[in-house]
C-alpha cells in the first residue's frame, strides 16, 4: 500500500517524463555553450598567435630569436633577439615577487592565525582593495613618486627603472598572494591546530609548522598566480621601467618587458603583414608559453601537495 | 541536589585533584561544582550521556578552552598538590607540556611519520638527532606501532590506516614524557580491531603516565579503566573504582545509565 501511494504521489509532483527530458537537454546545451565559448576563445587566440608567429619564424630563424642579444625590429637593420625583453620581464617580475611573496605570506599568516575577528574584517577587504586599483595608477605612482623617492638614496637611478616598477608591481600583487594563502590557511581543520596546541606549541609554532605546511598547496598556487600576474603585467612596467629593450640583470637600469614592447608596437600604426608587425605575435607567444609553463608547474605542485588532512 | 558520589576511599596517590570546578562557555554553565581526584598511574574513565560535559571537563586539564574567547573557569585543578592548572599565573603552554592529549579523530600533521612524533620534541627546542631518534623509537614502541612503521619513517603519516594514525597520535602525545595523557573517545572513529589494539595499549601505558579517558562505550570503560566517573548534565554524579561503580552504583541515575535506560 505504501508503494502505491508513493507512486501516485510522484506522478503528481513530477512533470511528464518527456517534458522533463527536453528541459534537461536544453539546459545542458546552454551550459555546454557557455563552457565551450571560453575554450573556443582560448583556442582561437592560440591559433592566431601560432599562425602569425609561424610567418615570423619563416623570416627569422628561431635560434636567432631565442639567443639574439639585440631587439631592434624597427631599425633599418632589424635584429630579433628576445633576450633583452626576457631579461626585462624576468627582472621586473623578480623584484615584484621579492616584495609580494614575503609580504603576502606574512599578511596571510597574520590574518588567518593572529588577527582578531574585527581586525580581519577590516584588514582583509582593505588589502583586497589594492588589487582593485587600476594598474595605470600604479604605473604613475611608480614613475612620479617611487622613482624620485628612490633617487634620494640612489642619485644615479634613471627616471625609468626596473626597481621602482618592480616594487610597485609587488605591492599590487600582495593581495593576490595573501588572499588565496589566507583562504588556504583558514581552511586547515581546527583539529590540526588543536593537535599542535595540545603538544605545547605556541601560536607562532602552530602557524608556521602545522598550518602553513598543511596549506602549502594553496599557498604555492598563490605564488604561481602571483608570478603569472608579474610576468603578464603591462601598464606599470610600460610606464615606469621604460620602453628601451636592454639586456640587463641590474634592477637599477631601465629595460622594456615583453608586454611593454607589445603595447608600444600595437599603439604605433605598423602595416599588417610586415615582419615588424609580426614580432608582437612571436613576443606574445613567448609570453603565453611562459604563463602556460607556470600554470603547469602550479598544477603539478597542487597535485603533489594536495591537501589531504 | 545532594550528590552521593563517595565510594570506598580510593587508596592510590592523587595525581590531580579537581576542586569546585565550574566552567562556562560564555553564559552557558557547562560544568557545575565538580570535585574529583585523578589517581596516579591508573586509568580513569569518564562516562555519561552525550552532551553531559565529558569533553568539556577533559579539556580543562590542558587548558584547551583558553584557545577560544568567552570561556571561563572557576575553581581549581591541582597538579601534584602544588600547581593549580587553572591558576591565572600558570602558563597554559607549560600545562600542555606536562599534560598531553589524544583526540577523537586521528589528527596527524601533514608531515612524515617521524616528524609527527618529533613534533613534541621540536616545539621544546630539541634538535639533537640521536636523542630524538631514541625517544621517537621508544614512543612508537610503546604505542605498538614501531614494527609496522620502522622501515618507512619518512613516509607521509597520511599513508597509514585510521587505527595506525591514532596510534601515531598516541606516540606523539607520549614522546615528551607527559605526566597525564587525556584521551577523548580515542576509538570512536576506529573499527573493532583497531579499537582492541588501542585498548590493549592502555594497560601498558599506565606504568608511565596517568590516564583520563572519555568513552561512550560502557564495555570499554569496564575493560580498561581502574576508576570511573559518571557525569550527567554538567555534574559529576558518581566516582569510584570501576568495579564498584558498575556493580553497585550508589546513585539511581548511574544505575539507569549503566543499564541502558538513559543516554
Ligand atoms: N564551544 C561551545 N560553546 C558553547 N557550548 C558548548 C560548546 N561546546 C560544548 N558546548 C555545550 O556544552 C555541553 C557539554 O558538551 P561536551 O562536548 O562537553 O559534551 P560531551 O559529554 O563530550 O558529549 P559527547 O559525548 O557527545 O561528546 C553541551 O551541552 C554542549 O552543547
Ligand atoms: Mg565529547
Amino acid at each position: 500500500m505504501a508503494q502505491t501511494t508513493l507512486k501516485s504521489r510522484s506522478r503528481q509532483i513530477y512533470k511528464p517524463k518527456l517534458a522533463r527530458q527536453v528541459k534537461e537537454k536544453v539546459i545542458e546545451f546552454i551550459l555546454f555553450l557557455a563552457a565551450f565559448s571560453s575554450v573556443a576563445t582560448t583556442v582561437a587566440i592560440l591559433y592566431i598567435l601560432i599562425k602569425e608567429s609561424f610567418l615570423f619564424f619563416q623570416e627569422v630563424p628561431i635560434v636567432d630569436f631565442l639567443t639574439g642579444t639585440k631587439w631592434t625590429p624597427l631599425f633599418v637593420n632589424p635584429q630579433y633577439g628576445i633576450l633583452p625583453l626576457l631579461s626585462g620581464t624576468l627582472m621586473s617580475a623578480g623584484v615584484a615577487l621579492a616584495v609580494a611573496i614575503p609580504m603576502g605570506t606574512i599578511a596571510a599568516i597574520y590574518l588567518s592565525e593572529f588577527a582578531t575577528k574585527r581586525v580581519r574584517e577590516i584588514a582583509k577587504p582593505a588589502l583586497e582593495l589594492l588589487a582593485a586599483i587600476p594598474t595605470v595608477v600604479y604605473g604613475y605612482f611608480a614613475l612620479l613618486y617611487v622613482t624620485p623617492f628612490l633617487q634620494n638614496f640612489f642619485p644615479k637611478l634613471p627616471g625609468f627603472n626596473i626597481l621602482a616598477a618592480g616594487l610597485v608591481m609587488g605591492l599590487m600583487i600582495i593581495p593576490f598572494i595573501s588572499s588565496i594563502s589566507e583562504d588556504a590557511m583558514s581552511a586547515v581543520p581546527v583539529g590540526l591546530r588543536e593537535g599542535s596546541y595540545a603538544m605545547g606549541a605556541t601560536k607562532l609554532q602552530t602557524a608556521l609548522k602545522v598550518v602553513f605546511s598543511a596549506a602549502i598547496s594553496g599557498i604555492s598556487s598563490s605564488y604561481i598566480l602571483g608570478t603569472s600576474r608579474a610576468v603578464g603585467e603591462t601598464m606599470i612596467v610600460a610606464i615606469a621601467a621604460g620602453l628601451r629593450p636592454n639586456l640587463t640583470w641590474n634592477p637599477f637600469d631601465q629595460a622594456a618587458t615583453i608586454t611593454a614592447f607589445i603595447v608600444q608596437v600595437s599603439l604605433g600604426d605598423l602595416p599588417h603583414g610586415t615582419i615588424a608587425y609580426q614580432t608582437i605575435f612571436a613576443a606574445g607567444l613567448t609570453l603565453v608559453l611562459m604563463t602556460l609553463l607556470l600554470n603547469i608547474i602550479g598544477h603539478f605542485l597542487a597535485k603533489t601537495y594536495r591537501e589531504i588532512y | 541536589m545532594v550528590i552521593n558520589n563517595s565510594h570506598e576511599q580510593i587508596t592510590s596517590i592523587p595525581k590531580a585533584e579537581v576542586a569546585d570546578l565550574d566552567f562556562y562557555y560564555g553564559s552557558f554553565h557547562a560544568l557545575k561544582g565538580i570535585n574529583m581526584t585523578l589517581p596516579e598511574h591508573s586509568v580513569t574513565a569518564l562516562i555519561g550521556p552525550s552532551g553531559c560535559g565529558k569533553t568539556t571537563f577533559l579539556r580543562c586539564f590542558n587548558r584547551m578552552h583558553d584557545l577560544y574567547p568567552g570561556n571561563r573557569y572557576e575553581g581549581s585543578i591541582w597538579l601534584d598538590k602544588d600547581t593549580n592548572i587553572l591558576g591565572r599565573k600558570v602558563d597554559p603552554i607549560e600545562v600542555r607540556m606536562r599534560i598531553s592529549m589524544v583526540f577523537q579523530r586521528p589528527n596527524p600533521f601533514p608531515k612524515s611519520i617521524y616528524e609527527n612524533v618529533a613534533y613534541g620534541l621540536r616545539v621544546r627546542g630539541e634538535n639533537n638527532r640521536r636523542l630524538m631518534d631514541e625517544k621517537i623509537e621508544d614512543a612508537l614502541r610503546v604505542s605498538a606501532l614501531w614494527d609496522e612503521v620502522k622501515d618507512r619513517l619518512n613516509e607521509s603519516a597520511y599513508n597509514l590506516s585510521g587505527g595506525q594514525q591514532q596510534r601515531l597520535c598516541i606516540a606523539r602525545a607520549l614522546v615528551a614524557d607527559p605526566e597525564i595523557v587525556l584521551f577523548d573517545e580515542p576509538t570512536s572513529a576506529l573499527d573493532p580491531i583497531a579499537t582492541a589494539s588501542i585498548e590493549e595499549l592502555m594497560s601498558t601505558l599506565k606504568d608511565r603516565v596517568t590516564i583520563l579517558i572519555v568513552t561512550h562505550s560502557m564495555q570499554q570503560a569496564a575493560r580498561i579503566s581502574d576508576h570511573t566517573a559518571f557525569m550527567y548534565l554538567g555534574e559529576l554524579i558518581e566516582f569510584g573504582r570501576t568495579k564498584d561503580v558498575f556493580n553497585k552504583p550508589l546513585n539511581q541515575q548511574t544505575e539507569d545509565y549503566i543499564s541502558g535506560r538513559i543516554g
